[in-house]
């Protein structure tokens, strides 16, 4: 994760309190998405940014993750989103992040 | 009046010691984890001179290997040597470090590349005989150069970059203002590479074109870097620099910006100056980029894969009024992601895809090929980025989906027939579209494609002045000149065959009245 956002999720968190913050992401791959989740769970894991070590347990979830869909205006999901879920893989973005929020988010 | 594609150059620089010195990644690691293991463990990932010739995408860049040829090699590649392994290709050329470290000296007119005597008498007479460099850009290398002591002086105690080839201190760029961070030795290393390398991209441009030095009237650059000074720091003008030692006498030029969107805004400038008559030849060229060397160097590293980001890459089109033959640049069906486009991948796709198409009465179908972003898979998937063209290719297919002009089933096969797969070097602006121009020129005119898209695309927020994302698209046309002229021969042939059907029935009917005249 980009090390401007690791300061701007860390920032947020401390000033609303992690458990107030939910992470969204919008990553095109299991693999990119499964690293982001865990840099705001368990910390960085590239041990480059300001979450080295800082492990906030936030909540993250995929925006193509059935509880993200839910929440959304069927007609906004389909025009801003339903391009890229038929493009993505997201069983495997689903199975990256739940096995994140299990082993490493505290809310 | 319209505007054509006359001619594009290509080119890459094998740059293995920048890597070390001059790429972000790695020198951020020297800063923040200098003992750390990256830094032990990447020497020995560095590519040779030998194993960059034989790189497949490589060979691809410069145009000794189609597109459709890499598409067909297994993907990884770094392990699969290509059979050709020339330097010099139809489009360009590759270029070693120490002809390259010479021809930064050559372009540098404030006396701030100092390079070791032994070292240049030793590598002039290679520069000498590279076909695009003529005496005089030789000539503005000095025959007295610094010694051994004075350079190491230099980099240790007047804050000057040092120049490396194969590990050895062979010179230095200095810094060019005691106090000013935009002229300090490194913005100076990093824009004169990035002007050298443009310099040989506008030779190899327009020796391919064809045309005279003399007949350029104006230069856009599109690179990345910014040059000025602390009262200007973006002042520019790489253009004109560039321009200046590539002996364009009658040129003048400017520098546009946008991120990895700059090429495709610079094309769509050009061919406006052109199709307007202000200018009849304008040339889009940028050069490339050392920060970005190594970026996934620690990925690679980890996987136990080479540094494929070792290559400075450069490329430079030439546009001219109408030739009749060359393929067009349609201004009437430009893509553009505006302000209030927004930012979801459907919201971009559209504005750059599907809008100028429907504008025109177009189906996303009715483009033969498309380029958008053109990065080499085998460097972004082992650094968790994907695929990025096949990426694009997709969504664009997916859009076609959405929009009832495909079906979901074709998917899959549309991402073959109307893509590419990536071979461009992971230097921000280069891969941007761009590099397709010259097989797209080339595959048009022997009458195997039609419409291709050209599509850029910029992350503007990494700029911190603006949050919005940006992209522009333009289609390259079979030159309507030449199509005209080929309906023209198929009407003639149409009218031969119908000329020979009335024949043969007078032939029929006097034979039957000859016959009935008989009996």
């Amino acid at each position: 994760m980009d090390l401007e956002n690791q300061k701007r999720v860390k920032e947020f968190a401390e000033q609303y309190g992690p458990e107030n913050v939910v992470v969204l992401l919008g990553a095109a791959e299991g693999e990119a998405s499964g690293l982001a989740a865990e840099t705001v769970t368990n910390g960085d894991p590239t041990y480059a940014g300001p979450l080295t070590g800082v492990s906030l347990g936030l909540r993250v979830y995929h925006v193509c993750e059935p509880e993200v869909k839910e929440e959304f205006d069927p007609d906004v999901y389909d025009e801003q989103v339903s391009m890229m879920e038929m493009v993505l893989d997201v069983d495997d973005i689903i199975n990256e992040m739940t096995s994140i929020r299990e082993q490493y988010c505290k809310y | 009046m319209k505007s054509v594609i006359k001619g594009a150059g290509y080119i890459l620089v094998h740059t293995p010691d920048m890597v070390l010195h001059n790429g972000t990644t790695q020198t951020t690691e020297m800063i923040v984890n200098p003992d750390g293991q990256y830094l032990k463990d990447l020497p020995s990932h560095i590519r040779t001179w030998e194993q960059v010739l034989e790189y497949w995408p490589n060979q691809v860049y410069i145009g000794n290997k189609h597109p459709d040829e890499l598409a067909a090699v297994p993907q990884p590649w770094y392990n699969k040597p290509c059979d050709v392994k020339e330097r010099y290709g139809h489009f360009g050329q590759m270029m070693p470090q120490q002809e390259f470290l010479l021809l930064m000296q050559a372009c540098d007119v404030f006396d701030l590349v100092k390079l070791e005597q032994g070292f240049v008498d030793a590598n002039r007479p290679a520069l000498a005989a590279n076909p695009i460099i003529d005496e005089g850009i030789l000539g503005r290398i000095p025959e007295k150069q610094t010694s051994a002591e004075e350079i190491a002086r230099l980099v240790a105690e007047e804050h000057s970059e040092g120049l490396y080839h194969l590990g050895q201190l062979v010179g230095c760029v200095n810094r060019a203002h005691d106090i000013d961070v935009n002229l300090s030795a490194h913005v100076m290393h990093e824009n004169l590479v990035s002007k050298a390398s443009s310099v040989m991209a506008l030779l190899s441009a327009i020796k391919n074109a064809g045309i005279d030095k003399n007949e350029v009237e104006y230069v856009v650059d599109c690179a990345e870097e910014a040059c000025g000074d602390m009262n200007q720091r973006g002042g520019g003008n790489f253009a004109k620099s560039a321009a200046e030692i590539a002996g364009l006498m009658h040129a003048t030029g400017s520098d546009a910006r946008g991120f990895c969107a700059a090429p495709a805004h610079a094309m769509i400038e050009a061919a406006a100056l052109v199709a307007s008559g202000a200018y009849k030849t304008v040339v889009v060229t940028a050069g490339g980029c050392t920060a970005k060397l190594g970026m996934n160097g620690k990925d690679h590293v980890k996987k136990g894969i080479p540094i494929l980001e070792d290559m400075v890459g450069g490329f430079a089109v030439v546009v001219t009024q109408d030739d009749g033959v060359s393929p067009e640049i349609n201004l009437n069906m430009l893509g553009r992601h505006s302000v209030g486009t927004g930012s979801a991948p459907q919201n971009v796709i559209g504005s750059l895809v599907a809008e100028p198409l429907e504008r025109n009465g177009l189906k996303i179908t009715d483009i033969d090929k498309y380029s958008p972003e053109m990065q080499n898979p085998d460097i972004t998937k082992p650094a968790g980025a994907g695929d990025v063209p096949l990426s694009n290719y997709k969504m664009i297919a997916a859009l076609a989906v959405k929009r009832g002009e495909l079906e979901r089933k074709q998917l899959a096969s549309f991402t073959v027939q109307h893509g590419l797969t990536g071979w461009a070097p992971t230097q921000g602006h280069i891969p941007s579209g761009v590099p397709y121009i010259g097989f797209a020129r080339e595959d048009i005119m022997a009458g195997k494609l039609h419409r291709v898209m050209i599509i850029g695309k910029g992350s503007l927020f990494l700029g911190r002045m603006t949050n919005l994302f940006d992209g522009v698209s333009f289609v390259i046309q079979t030159n309507s000149g030449a199509e005209e002229e080929k309906k023209t021969e198929e009407a003639a042939v149409s009218e031969q065959q119908v000329r020979g059907m009335i024949a043969e029935a007078m032939r029929d009917f006097a034979a039957a009245l000859l016959a009935k005249a008989e009996e």
